[in-house]
This record gives structure tokens, C-alpha cells and sequence, in this order.
């Protein structure tokens, strides 16, 4: 084996076993733990400090989200799934907006679809900084997790600005927008997207090139791209990999194909990589931003949606490149007011599969980083 | 036994002068101001991080929240004091007296001015050495006696850390004691005071000698104290983000308190003994080159010139305090605070006083300087991991230093030859 890995040559279990002989040891990561990322429990099975094994038990977030879709209308729906993804929320109601949508066949206005993926944009920079910052932190450098919550509060206030909320939005209707961009809106986010590249450029200067950090990120949790594509991981995980697939220009949806953009990839999939990739994803979303704002086009907002939806009876699965992955929506209708059924395709809770085949034979130390790396969010993976 | 007074106008240290009344009172000062810098070492950690980190910091309580330690320690020592059920009491309770015994015994030879020390062991160095290894121990203690998980691997990771940069920085520490042998006499010293002195005679501090040899065992030093003072990025014994709180973690209240306070005691006190061997110590800059009676004058009157400045500084803050009612409490505290520190410049001043004392400011400006460092450190590094922790230690820096121990050595010989063949062939 090659040197590189302190514990390659740990000593395998005997056959005859005395009182020195060392056993594996069980160690319960969470539900509660300052980097499960919320209410992630992570059972490791360790060699001294090295992961034999894990298992995720999930579940201590389970709101029963989609049960609670079978007991609502769709409209009334709508507000619930920005509860999955909380750092994400405008994804999340872009993505069931817009199977609804499909479901009822509407045509959402351009200048609805324009806003939609300004604000959407903007909540994708939004996560990837909450990524950043915590994932920063578990490898534990503390400084940039405030420098990223400053930005994010920039976007925030945008969002306040919009529609009166900040983190669960309800930005987005069935059929387009409630609000029209408020007065200087256009002005506002030109200016957050003028004033974040040279904060990227910070965040990288901290981190890209400091040698703990890339000693820490490079080669560790590696993903090939087969694995990535058989585990189903979608977003900037399997971008890391190497696989160039982003739903905004496989399947482009709310006018994406309008937008010029690049689609980062890495190439090892490593833990740096998808640092690498998820940076330069954010300054792929303020070009998209800069497009959508100058090209905003006038008109109406709102498509003519009738008051009560009653869907035709049907099943429609819709998907979106939400900041963490493919977030899909599959809803089944029966012709009533309320879906007969609604399943979440959830980023984070595929995503989470692949933990195990990218600590096993690493370091507890490792495992910390994956998490952060994956870019799990606890109320989306339990719903 | 000489009269008790008499000590003061000696020129050395309790320990020579032989009086056990004045070694006594000095470690009861020591004791009390280390305590003090330590809760200072707390508010200053807070506010500078928070500075990097575009925030305040503590606010609140004091003005600026400079009674934000007092309320700390306040609300520790009145939380419920947990023992787990299934530790081990004996040993979990003996734990945090052992490490904050161990951090404080370095400060017995630690020499603050040139009288300004409990006693000047001839062993100095080698005392500091011995006891600063025998903090693990409380480590493991603690770790083992938890009887929990994220203690125990915080324990281990601890223990295999500070036994292997140990190495590396005894080696870094001996190339500053062959140095001190390089003089007329060819002996060398191990005793605190000597190694300054010795800097002093040979008219350079030892980061500056044998360039760049002093300077690379500096740098050893300087990583290995971090990783033994389990500070970041070094910090995997307490490493948050993976093992909670690391070897303490099942520790609350007081006892939690006292691992803090030897935390910071222990980095204050190995500060010291990088500032003693590289930096000088209590030298005032430039002691040979700037000599005389008038520069003596301008370099004592420094440290109360500095406090003035501060008490300036705090005036003028509270005259510009916003004067709204809720604002009282807080104007007045700065206005106390200001007039306290106005007092403490007015002492310095005195004649009596600023020659006694100067040594003691160099010496505590110096390890403020590393003071920060630590801070610095803390936020801008990520956390290495445990298995490039021990290449670092075993891989880079323990050949480092046994290549700069080895060189320092033939640089040694080469100046004795040198001196050698000029008297002969005198």
C-alpha cells in the first residue's frame, strides 16, 4: 500500500482473542453533534480512528410532509415545501410551482420566469454560502462561516424586500408571482452581485489556497463518477465527479435556455473538487443573475390560474437543479382539490447515500468533512 | 535570617536571596495576575476574533464587555457540577487539579525581569521541559476517567500529540542552549535567567544568531508550542466539529473552568519560555547598542507612556460615549476604568517604581505578541488532521530540528576552533 495513509497497516482482528486484543469501537455521532448538520445520526463503526463502517439513522426530523400534501390544496401546499430545504427555500417552491404547473398545463409569463430565476439564483447563493461557511467550519476554520452569513444577509434582506419573508419565502404562486419586483429591485441585487465577486475572491484567498485546507479537502472522500451515477447523486456531488449534468441545460425549464452559463465540473471527486465546483457554481448564478436582470422583460406575472385548482386527473413528475441536486416533485392527481399523492425527490437524502462508500477506510476527521461536503439538510432528508 | 525588607534593595531573585517569605509572596502574585491575564486572555480572544470576524464580540456587560470574563467565571462557578455516574470519580475529579497544577508550576522559573522570578533553577529549561510533558497525564485522565467516547479519542489523540511534538521542541530548545555556550568561558547554562543573559553578553537575541539557525529552532518552537498547548489548528484534542469538546467533553462548571484556565496558563507560560529563549525575555530593546544612562531613562518610562496612552484612549472613548440614560452605567464604567488605568501610568512613572518594573513590561509585551499570534491562528487556520498532524510532527519538524540542533553544533566548533588556531597562532 502507499504511505500516504497513516492507518493503512492497522492491525486486522486475531482469531484468539486475549484481554489486549483491541475491539472495534461504536461511536454514536448525533442526533446531537456540532457537525451532523442538524439532526443527522451517524453510527461509526472505528479502528482507532479509522471508519470501518457507517449507518446513517435518519428520521429525527420526519414532519411528514408529504402526508400533510394529501390533506391540503395545492395552493395551500405551496408554503410547506419551503420547510424541506429551509436555506433553499425559493428552490423548493420553484420545483413544486412548476409541477403544478405542468400538471394544469399553465404558461407562466416570461417576466414571472425571469424573477423566478433571479430569486432563485440569489437562494442558490444563499446555500452555497451556508454550505461554505459550515462546511468551513467543521474542518475548522471559523472565520469564513461569518463572512458568508454577511453576504447571505444581503440576500435576505433582498427576499424580506420581495415578499415580507426571509427564510421560508413563499416566493414563487402557482401560475408565476404574487409581487412584481419592488421599486429598485433591479438596482439591489445588481449591486449584491457587484459587491459578491470580490468576496468570493476573499473566501477563496482564506481557503482555495491555504495548505491545511486543501491538505484537509484533496483526495479525501472521493466519489468516482460511476459510483456517483449508480447512487444516484445528483448537483454539485456529482458534478465534483467529473459528470457535466445540471438540469438547467439538460432539461431546461423556466427559461434557462435563455442564459448563458457555464457548467463547473471537477475531476477527481474529491472533497476539493466539490469545494472547487460549488465556488465556481456561485459565480456561474451571478452571471445568470446580471443576464436575468438586464433582459427583464415587461408584462403580467401571473398566469390566468383559476382560484380553485382541480387539476385533470393525472401524474406528472417535475424536476429542478435546486442547490443541492435534482429536486423533483411527483404528484399524482385524482381530479379533486387535493393531490391524491405528492413524493419529493430530495437532493440531500440521495446524496447522504453515498457518505458511507466516501469515509469508509478514513478518518473520523474525514467523515466531519464529507458531511459538510454532501451539503445535507436534515429537513429535506426526513421530509 | 535577614531581615524581611532587606530583599528589595537585593538584586536577585527569592530563590538566590534564600527567603522563603518573599518566594511565597511572589507565587501568590504570579498566581493572582497569571489568573488575571487569563481571564483578560478570554475577553481579548473574544473581541479580536470577533474583530477578524466582522462582529463586536461581547458588548454587554462592562463597557466594551470588559467585565464579560467576571460574568463567565460567575455563571460557571454557579452551574451544577455534573460527575458522571459512570466515571470514574477519583480520577475524574483529580483531572482538571493536575493539569491546572502542571500549567502552573512552569511559572516557578519562569523569569519576568531580571529579580522578577520565584527562584533561578540552574536546571531551568530542563524543569520547564519535564513539567510541561507531565500535562498530558491530566489529559489522559480525564479522557479515561469520562468513560465516554469522544473524551477517550480526544484523550488518545491528545496524548500521541503532544508526546511527539515534545520531541521537536526539546530539540529546538537544545540548539538554544548550545548557544548560550558560545561565549569566552565555553560553558553553557540551562538556567532561565543565564539564557538571557547570555543573549544580553552576546549582544543578539537567539532568533537573530547563527542566522538562520536561530531562527528555524524559533519556528520549530514556535509550531510545536501550538500543538502542545493543543491550540488551532492543532486543537484535534478538542476538536469541536468532530469530538464535541474532545478530552473535557463530559466536564462542566467549575472543573470545566479550571481545564480552561490551564489551557490559557499553559499558552501564556510556553509563550514565555519561546520569549526567554529567543526573544530576549525581559531585555528592553536594543539593551548594548542604545546604552547609557539617558536611553535607560527614555526605555523605562515606555510601559507608563503606553498606560497613559491607554487611559487616553479610554477617556476620550467615554467623553464620546452617545449620553442617552441607557448609556450611564456603561460611560461611567469606561470613565472608572480610564481613571484606573490613569493611576496605574501615574505608579509607573515613579522613579522607584519604572526601573523595577520596565523588565517585566518588555517581557509581558513580548508574550503578548504571541498571545495574538494564538489568536490569529485560531482564525485563520483550518484544523489539520490527526494523521498529517503526526507527519508534520515526526516528518518535517523532528528531522528540521535535529539538522538545525547538528548545525548549530559545527557552527559552535568551527567558532571555538576559529578562536583556537587565532591564539595559537598569536
Amino acid at each position: 500500500m502507499s504511505n500516504s495513509n497513516f492507518y493503512d497497516d492497522a492491525p486486522v482482528e486475531a482469531p484468539g482473542k486475549t484481554f489486549l486484543d483491541s475491539t472495534e469501537m461504536v461511536l454514536n455521532m448525533g442526533p446531537q453533534h456540532p457537525s451532523t448538520h442538524g439532526v443527522l445520526r451517524v453510527i461509526l463503526k472505528l479502528d482507532g480512528e479509522k471508519v470501518l463502517g457507517t449507518e446513517c439513522v435518519i428520521g429525527y426530523l420526519h414532519r411528514g410532509v408529504e402526508k400533510i400534501a394529501e390533506n391540503r390544496t395545492y395552493a395551500q401546499f405551496n408554503p410547506y415545501v419551503d420547510r424541506m430545504d429551509y436555506v433553499a427555500a425559493v428552490s423548493n417552491g420553484l420545483g413544486y410551482c412548476g409541477a403544478v404547473e405542468k400538471l394544469i398545463s399553465a404558461e407562466v409569463p416570461k417576466r414571472a420566469e425571469y424573477l423566478r430565476v433571479i430569486l432563485t439564483e440569489l437562494n442558490r447563493l444563499a446555500s452555497h454560502q451556508v454550505w461554505l461557511g459550515t462546511h468551513a467550519l467543521d474542518i475548522g476554520a471559523i472565520t469564513p462561516l461569518f463572512y458568508t452569513f454577511r453576504e447571505r444577509e444581503e440576500i435576505l434582506k433582498i427576499f424580506e424586500k420581495y415578499c415580507g419573508a426571509r427564510l421560508t419565502t413563499h416566493a414563487f404562486r402557482i401560475g408565476g408571482c404574487q409581487y412584481d419586483a419592488y421599486e429598485g429591485f433591479d438596482r439591489e441585487v445588481l449591486a449584491f452581485c457587484d459587491a459578491q465577486d470580490p468576496r468570493l475572491d476573499e473566501y477563496e484567498e482564506l481557503l482555495t489556497t491555504n495548505r491545511i485546507w486543501v491538505e484537509r479537502t484533496k483526495g479525501v472522500g472521493i466519489l468516482s463518477a460511476e459510483d456517483a451515477i449508480a447512487l444516484g447523486v445528483t448537483g454539485p456531488v456529482l458534478r465534483g465527479s467529473g459528470v457535466r449534468w445540471d438540469l438547467r441545460k439538460a432539461q431546461p425549464y423556466c427559461s434557462y435556455k435563455d442564459f448563458d452559463f457555464e457548467i463547473p465540473i471537477g475531476l477527481t471527486g474529491d472533497t476539493f473538487d466539490r469545494y472547487v465546483v460549488r465556488i465556481q457554481e456561485m459565480r456561474q448564478s451571478l452571471r445568470i443573475i446580471r443576464q436575468a436582470v438586464a433582459g427583464l422583460p415587461e408584462g403580467p406575472i401571473m398566469a390566468k390560474v383559476p382560484k380553485v385548482l382541480k387539476p385533470p386527473v393525472g401524474e406528472v413528475y417535475h424536476s429542478i437543479e435546486a442547490p443541492k441536486g435534482e429536486l423533483g416533485y411527483y404528484i399524482v392527481s385524482d381530479g379533486s382539490t387535493q393531490p391524491y399523492r405528492v413524493r419529493v425527490r430530495p437532493p440531500s437524502f440521495v446524496n447522504l447515500q453515498a457518505l458511507d462508500v466516501m469515509v469508509r477506510g478514513r478518518l473520523v476527521a474525514d467523515v466531519v468533512a464529507v458531511i459538510g461536503t454532501l451539503d445535507i439538510v436534515l429537513g429535506e432528508v426526513d421530509r | 535570617m535577614r531581615p524581611f525588607l532587606d530583599y528589595l534593595h537585593s538584586s536577585v531573585t527569592p530563590g538566590e536571596y534564600g527567603s522563603y517569605l518573599w518566594a511565597v509572596i511572589y507565587i501568590l502574585i504570579i498566581f493572582a495576575v497569571a489568573s488575571v491575564a487569563v481571564m483578560l486572555m478570554t475577553w481579548l480572544e473574544r473581541k479580536i476574533l470577533a474583530h477578524m470576524q466582522v462582529r463586536l464580540g461581547p458588548m454587554r456587560v462592562g463597557p466594551h464587555g470588559l467585565l464579560q470574563p467576571i460574568a463567565d467565571a460567575l455563571k460557571l462557578l454557579t452551574k451544577e457540577d455534573i460527575l458522571p455516574d459512570e466515571a470514574d470519580k477519583v480520577v475524574f475529579w483529580f483531572a482538571p487539579v493536575w493539569v491546572m497544577m502542571i500549567a502552573f508550576l512552569n511559572y516557578v522559573v519562569l523569569p519576568f525581569g531580571r529579580t522578577h522570578a520565584v527562584t533561578d533553577m540552574n536546571i531551568g529549561i530542563l524543569f520547564v521541559l519535564g513539567v510541561s510533558s507531565l500535562s498530558v497525564l491530566g489529559v489522559i485522565m480525564a479522557g479515561w476517567s469520562s468513560n465516554s467516547h469522544y473524551p477517550l479519542m480526544g484523550a488518545l489523540r491528545s496524548s500521541a500529540q503532544m508526546v511527539s511534538y515534545e520531541v521537536a521542541m526539546g530539540l529546538a530548545i537544545v540548539s538554544a542552549v548550545l548557544m548560550t555556550s558560545l561565549n569566552s568561558t565555553g560553558t553553557g547554562t540551562l538556567s532561565m535567567i543565564g539564557i538571557v543573559e547570555a543573549q544580553k553578553a552576546a549582544g543578539r537575541w537567539y532568533i537573530f544568531s547563527m542566522f538562520p539557525l536561530g531562527l528555524i529552532a524559533f519556528l520549530i518552537f514556535a509550531i510545536a508550542m501550538i500543538a502542545e498547548t493543543n491550540r488551532a489548528p492543532f486543537d484535534l484534542p478538542e476538536a469541536e466539529s468532530e469530538l464535541v469538546a474532545g478530552f473535557h467533553t463530559e466536564y462542566s462548571g467549575f472543573r470545566w473552568s479550571l481545564f480552561f484556565l490551564a489551557e490559557y496558563a499553559a499558552m501564556i507560560g510556553i509563550s514565555s519560555v519561546a520569549v526567554t529563549l529567543w526573544l530576549g525575555g525581559y531585555l528592553r530593546p536594543f539593551p548594548n547598542l542604545l546604552s547609557g544612562h539617558s536611553w535607560d531613562l527614555a526605555f523605562s518610562l515606555f510601559p507608563g507612556l503606553i498606560f497613559a496612552g491607554m487611559a487616553l484612549m479610554c477617556l476620550i472613548g467615554a467623553a464620546r460615549m452617545p449620553k442617552i440614560p441607557q448609556m450611564k452605567v456603561q460611560t461611567i464604567g469606561l470613565w472608572l476604568f480610564g481613571g484606573v488605568i490613569a493611576l496605574i501610568a501615574v505608579v509607573l512613572f515613579l522613579p522607584g517604581v519604572r526601573e523595577r518594573v520596565q523588565d517585566i513590561f518588555w517581557f509581558a509585551a513580548k508574550v503578548a505578541a504571541f498571545m495574538y499570534l494564538y489568536i490569529w491562528y485560531r482564525g485563520t487556520f483550518p484544523r489539520y488532521r490527526f494523521d498529517q498532524l503526526m507527519k508534520l510532527g515526526w516528518k518535517v519538524l523532528l528531522p528540521v530540528s535535529l539538522a538545525v540542533l547538528i548545525l548549530t553544533a559545527l557552527v559552535g566548533i568551527r567558532q571555538d576552533l576559529s578562536t583556537v588556531l587565532m591564539g595559537v597562532l598569536r
